[in-house]
């Protein structure tokens, strides 16, 4: 989980290190395979770069289960993961190849709507209830909070619709960018303001 | 544990060689990420890691039927300890014919086998793998003291054996 921990090798042991790091690949790509085969993978994750800065993507078997962006920390991201899902975390980028397939499309203005299974256990009750009526904001589109509140069972949760979209677990695939002020100006948004405009000005421009 | 991948390759290779360390290597982590969840209190995960692969070396020597071979010094060896390498196990005086000339590698794991189980564990768990002397002490079950002293004495001999085989290659 963290980078490749350096160990100083004493001069005239040094020839150890010859073709190390070809054969711990090699190593690590089977050893994922193994792992996941064993049903000990509970958790892949991969950083891809987009153009709202590095994503980190995490998933399990039932599917795609956080993307976070870079100001949230992406080591603290897979700690709290670790901690709330599972330690058994692992950087497998295959599992995750379908989403950063889609989302590519989507930065390169050639995909308007996620086609992934989603694993929504982040967030549970009213928070689940608001992100699942996130999607029926259209692409190029923009909705209120207290818009997206009145499609709920509670109507007048404005500020639970806030607190909704800024603990989504899947930004970007579960479009709270979309999700405005009522006046009219952009709000707050997880990945940074500038991502939420650089987000809508992409969608207005391709919709 | 992703980052340890190195010192336990390294760990395996010195305690069962290059042919058979690949297979111990991944035995180690798969059986770690199985005890994973469960061992919230461990506090170094590289020592941690490198006593699974201890382990699995020994069941590794177990399961091929291999007695520890006898060191050529004489010293005593400890009962229940990994063997040395099997598939690639080299007597003393022989390192040279089992590596072809350049291959540095595996000249350095062929004299790292010709020494004394204590004084290689000592040198890979030190030297190789990163790990402070008292963690080394914790693994060989011996004193601070006396893991410094078989590093040193291996670093000794390995470099009296190396100086050797290269004067032999050249």
């Amino acid at each position: 989980m963290e980078t490749q921990a350096v160990v100083p090798v004493p001069a005239e042991l040094a020839a150890v290190k010859e073709g190390e790091a070809g054969d711990l690949d090699r190593l690590g790509g089977r050893f994922r395979a193994a792992a996941a085969a064993d049903g000990l993978l509970d958790i892949a994750y991969r950083v891809m770069d987009s153009p709202v800065g590095p994503l980190l993507l995490a998933g399990t078997e039932r599917g795609l289960l956080r993307v976070a962006f870079d100001r949230e920390g992406h080591d603290s991201v897979l700690e709290s993961l670790a901690a709330t899902i599972s330690p058994r975390i692992l950087l497998a980028p295959a599992r995750l190849d379908a989403a950063a397939r889609e989302l590519g499309e989507y930065f390169a203005l050639r995909r308007q709507a996620f086609d992934l299974p989603l694993d929504f256990r982040l967030a549970t009750g009213f928070r689940r209830e608001v992100l699942a009526h996130l999607p029926e904001i259209g692409y190029g589109h923009t909705a209120s909070y207290a818009a997206v509140a009145a499609l709920t069972s509670s109507p007048r949760a404005v500020r639970a619709v806030g607190t909704a979209c800024a603990r989504n677990p899947l930004p970007l695939v579960v479009p709270c960018h979309r999700v405005i002020r009522s006046d009219g100006s952009w709000g707050a948004y997880l990945g940074g303001a500038d991502a939420k405009a650089l987000l809508l000005d992409l969608e207005a421009g391709a919709a | 544990m992703a980052g340890h991948g190195a010192a336990v390759l390294r760990v395996c290779r010195a305690l069962v060689g290059v042919q058979e360390a690949d297979d111990v290597w991944q035995e180690t982590f798969l059986a770690a990420l199985r005890v994973y969840p469960s061992s919230g209190n461990v506090r170094n995960w590289e020592a941690w890691l490198v006593a699974i692969a201890r382990n699995k070396a020994m069941d590794h020597h177990r399961a091929a039927g291999r007695l520890p071979i006898p060191v050529a010094d004489g010293a005593p060896e400890t009962s229940g300890s990994p063997a040395a390498p099997g598939g690639d196990a080299v007597a003393h005086g022989s390192v040279e014919r089992s590596v072809e000339a350049g291959q540095d590698a595996a000249l350095v794991w062929a004299a790292l086998s010709t020494l004394p189980l204590k004084q290689r564990e000592a040198v890979v768990y030190h030297h190789l793998a990163g790990l402070a002397y008292a963690e080394v002490a914790g693994l060989l079950g011996n004193s601070e003291a006396a893991a410094r002293r078989a590093a040193a004495d291996g670093m000794k001999a390995l470099r009296a054996l190396l100086v050797q085989d290269r004067e032999d290659c050249s």
